[in-house]
């Protein structure tokens, strides 16, 4: 054994090393080359296929663009704006006050969010449109109407509605993390009221706050479903959809919508990195614990939960509004349906089950790709030092810079000139390709679990294995993954659970109904006044399936955590 | 009895270094450990006696120079076919395994039949008197439960050597005193050569039969604790181990001349800076001269005073130095006051000079 190193070292790296050209292959071939192509497309001449600025200056020239452009971004940032006076009250209540609507606050962060916003998007109309049933009410008894879901304003409100919760959970979390003796320092060094909330609170939870609102801007701007469901079609996305879906995909202007799509998502996540950069403040501060909290007075706890129940009505109102869309038999001119029927269930049931068959096949697929990927990833950036490993994650992370209708449009011009191997159908058309679409696009969660699974696994577990005799391949069957389990199937469930309710990059790549999954189907129904019943029960089924994935990987998080507590402290 | 089959190893190691990056965390480290013997590495955070004990157990970047255990050259080995046993700082047992299952781990990987895995699992635990515990999960184990059932899942493998990564630093200070102590029985009966890294003096002093004192990635001093103590061959060595007056001043025809102050004759024939170094417990305070040709007496004034209930710590002005000096206390006995004027007793044989 004089010289066993070169011999040996080539030997141990050549796994993890082919794992890792695999995967860089995938990505540059299903992620890369489909983005690339998009932007090369948007820059080139239709005809001649020479680099040209025209199709942007064609762009910003058509009126209806223009109008396109301004509208996505005022409804993006106005819907930043709502959802802030959504969370900013509840994160503040419960940071600061010590009362029982803390619990409401925190579950209610939740459950917007096991719905996308398409789902309720037409059920609100019924509850909040100018003949639904608020509007009803209001005209009746006060003689005044409230247009909510007029034009742009439908989609601001739904949006704000499901996406205040990512502005409430950064920023409660940012509260949570403050060391309590930061807020007493500045007590004792004479800083009290408004001015210690300017100079200390405020500050110290400004990233987290900005980090969430940069989260909202970015999911209202690329989102497909909602405006297309409350057929709102003067924004960009939808044109994007409908330039490729009626002109065809050599239309440029679907391409010059996706690059500013993706340019307008990079620069919402710069500024939400510039917000964040050098203030992980987490780790600077040893206690943590959040706030001093005091007790509310009678009265003030009487405002205080009619604020939050007030809340809560509104966060509720599109399940609200989608169970009695799905239940009702005729529900139109009226505050409420005019009967109820479980007619849209038994049709769902007949006539729509490869919706739900096509979606847990494709969900479940794209999940077990992404915590496959997204274990390997985590042990190929931490745990080797193969060169450019780094640039493994970055790539996968990148998924999140891409809307949804831009990765579709990606496919359809990447992959519509190849066919299926064995077949004649273009592989653009292939339903595995939707698969795939969906397993890039959860990428970057999926992944963001295994790292943080695999952070949690002590490195002198893994050296206590390779020292009592086990190679690599044994430590990591044995060891490592057993001990990321838990972060595996979280990644996975949420993985599942949102590829199961995406619509934009669906909505581009499916060719037939017969290979759909139930998104598009709840897209179908609810395009006929006939179909809302059955959309609204599908739209029922969609958000079991999701609030049943979200809970399973809460569950599994919180075993896991138990189970691996160690507690070497204890005697 | 475990021992008769092991092969307990010597450790060569011969002119090591080692770099994270562009820093030089270890520098040419040359060491000889007998088989068998306890072995303790004692230095400050940051002295690189961890990345010692993990380039020898074969983790880390890759140094260069040798080491050879039991002849064997293991460098460019994978820490899986070292046959070395490591006992973590933080035990890393396996949360997911129950306590047999940790134990038995390194009897699968080497393929050990299964019946007989069974049998040398229960005599490890036996070893460490936890059997009982076998089916327990670690979460479920106390620190210094943990900390046993470590070490029988290292030594259940037969290791060559024995490697510790301050075991004891996550124990509270009684069932320190107690753990040191098992260690040190597990180890003489298993005859197994083992190396103990730690940063508390104590610890070392009371463990080893010899130790190295480590700082900044060099070896400073290998030698048994009471020749490192007794006789430090520099300034680090000997105030890292226990407490020392350092003087600063020059040697020049036979006399020691403090900086700014006292001179003292001393056995010495070089002419050059020194350092003299005394030792607070060697010294001895007088309220006047005594008589005593086996020592010098210098007068100083008390600075400030430290009860520490077996002691009393004096810090007393000796011409513009401050000299500790140690005085055992009994029942009854008198703290000096500052301000006291005292006359220090300064014992010949006492004294020591280092560059």
């Amino acid at each position: 054994m004089s010289t066993p190193a070169p011999s040996f070292l080539s030997r141990v790296n050549l796994g993890p090393k082919a794992l890792a050209i695999f995967i860089a292959l995938f990505l540059i071939l299903f992620l890369a080359i489909p983005v690339a192509k998009v932007f090369i497309v948007a820059f080139q001449d239709a005809s001649t296929g020479a680099f040209t600025l025209v199709n942007f200056l064609d762009f910003f020239n058509t009126s209806l663009f223009r109008e396109s452009f301004w509208n996505s971004f005022y409804v993006a940032a106005v819907s930043v704006v709502l959802a802030s006076i959504i969370a900013l009250p509840l994160a503040y209540f419960t940071s600061r006050f010590n009362f029982a609507g803390t619990a409401i606050i925190q579950t209610l962060g939740i459950v917007p969010l096991i719905m996308p916003p398409f789902v309720g998007a037409v059920a609100m109309q019924l509850l909040f449109g100018s003949n639904g049933s608020v509007n009803l009410l209001l005209d009746e008894h006060l003689g005044f109407t409230i247009p909510f879901m007029e034009g742009l304003n439908g989609v601001i409100f739904v949006q704000s509605i499901h996406y205040f919760p990512f502005i409430l959970i950064n920023l409660s979390a940012a509260l949570a993390n403050i060391d309590r003796s930061m807020e007493e320092s500045a007590l004792s060094l004479g800083s009290s009221g408004m001015r210690l909330f300017r100079r200390i609170v405020f500050p110290l939870s400004m990233p987290g706050y900005v980090a969430g609102a940069s989260i909202v801007f970015i999911k209202v701007f690329d989102d497909l479903g909602t405006p297309l469901l409350l057929n709102v079609n003067n924004m960009l996305a939808p044109q994007a959809y409908l330039r490729i879906s009626s002109v065809g995909i050599s239309d440029p202007m679907g391409y010059v919508i996706s690059v500013i799509l993706v340019l307008f998502s990079l620069f919402a996540m710069w500024i939400a990195f510039l917000a964040m950069r050098g203030k992980d403040y987490a780790t600077t501060q040893k206690g943590g614990g959040g706030l001093m909290k005091r007790d509310l007075s009678p009265m003030e706890q009487v405002g205080a939960y009619a604020l939050i129940l007030f809340i809560l009505f509104i966060v509720l109102s599109p399940h609200l509004a989608l169970s009695l869309l799905s239940f009702g038999t005729i529900w139109s001119f009226s505050v409420l349906p005019d009967a109820y029927t479980v007619a849209h269930y038994q049709e769902v049931f007949s006539s729509a089950g490869d919706f739900i068959k096509n979606t847990l096949l494709y969900a479940g697929m794209a999940a077990s790709i992404d915590v496959i990927i997204g274990t390997s990833i985590a042990y190929i950036v931490w745990r080797t030092n193969i060169k450019g490993r780094k640039l493994l994650d970055y790539l996968a992370m990148s998924a999140l810079a891409v809307p949804g209708v831009v990765l579709g449009i990606g496919y359809l011009r990447t992959f519509y000139q190849y066919d299926t191997p064995f077949t004649d159908i273009p592989l653009a058309n292939f339903w595995l390709i939707i698969v795939i679409a969906l397993a890039i696009r959860r990428l970057p969660y999926a992944l963001r679990s295994c790292v943080a699974a695999l952070q949690q696994v002590s490195i002198s577990l893994e050296e206590a294995s390779e020292s009592l005799g086990a190679r690599k391949i044994n430590t990591m069957k044995r060891v490592v993954i057993p001990l990321m389990m838990g972060g595996i199937l979280a990644g996975f469930v949420t993985s599942f659970a949102t590829a199961a309710v995406e619509l934009s990059a669906t909505i581009m790549l499916v060719s037939s109904e017969a290979d759909a999954p139930i998104a598009y189907g709840i897209y179908v129904f609810m395009q006929s006044a006939a179909g809302r019943g059955p959309g609204a029960a599908l739209g029922i089924l969609a958000v079991i399936i999701v609030a049943l994935g979200t809970y399973a990987s809460n569950r599994i998080i919180q075993n896991s955590n138990r189970k691996n507590a160690m507690s070497p402290d204890q005697h | 009895m475990m021992s008769q089959d092991n092969q307990t190893s010597a450790i060569s190691i011969k002119n090591l270094g080692l770099s994270f990056g562009k820093t030089e965390v270890l520098k040419g480290v040359n060491l000889d450990i007998k088989a068998g013997e306890f072995f303790s590495f004692l230095g400050p955070s940051g002295s690189g006696k961890s990345t010692l004990l993990r380039a020898i157990s074969g983790f880390g970047p890759t140094p260069t120079g040798s080491i050879k255990i039991g002849g064997e050259e293991v460098i460019g080995l994978p820490a899986w076919q070292r046959n070395v046993g490591m006992v973590f700082q933080s035990y890393a047992l396996w949360p997911h395994m129950s306590v047999r299952k940790n134990v038995a781990f390194g009897l699968e990987e080497r393929k050990v039949p299964k019946t007989e895995i069974a049998g040398r699992v229960d005599e490890a635990l036996d070893l460490v008197a936890l059997k009982h515990l076998a089916d327990r999960s670690p979460g479920q184990l106390s620190g210094g439960q943990q900390q046993r059932i470590a070490l029988a899942r290292t030594v259940v493998v037969k290791p060559r050597v024995l490697l510790l990564d301050e075991p004891l630093s996550n124990l509270d200070a009684n069932l320190r005193v107690q753990m040191r102590r098992d260690i040190l029985a597990l180890q003489r009966s298993l005859d197994l050569t083992t190396i103990f890294v730690t940063h508390d003096q104590e610890e070392a002093n009371t463990i080893s039969d010899r130790m190295a004192v480590l700082d900044a990635g060099i070896i400073q001093q290998i030698g048994t604790p009471v020749a490192l103590y007794d006789q430090p061959v520099n300034r680090f060595v000997a105030s890292f181990l226990g407490t020392a007056n350092i003087i600063k001043g020059k040697v020049s025809n036979g006399n020691f001349e403090a900086e700014h102050g006292f001179t003292l004759a001393v056995d010495s024939k070089d002419n050059a800076e020194k350092n003299l170094i005394l030792r607070p417990q060697s010294l001895t305070l007088y309220p006047s001269p005594v008589e005593n040709t086996k020592a010098y007496q210098l007068k100083g004034i008390i600075e400030y005073s430290e009860f520490l209930g077996d002691s009393v710590r004096y810090a007393v002005m000796v011409s513009g130095h401050s000299v500790l000096v140690d005085t055992s206390h009994h029942r009854g006995s008198d703290i000096l006051q500052k301000g006291s004027a005292v006359w220090v007793s300064i014992p010949k044989d006492q004294i020591l000079l280092l560059d």
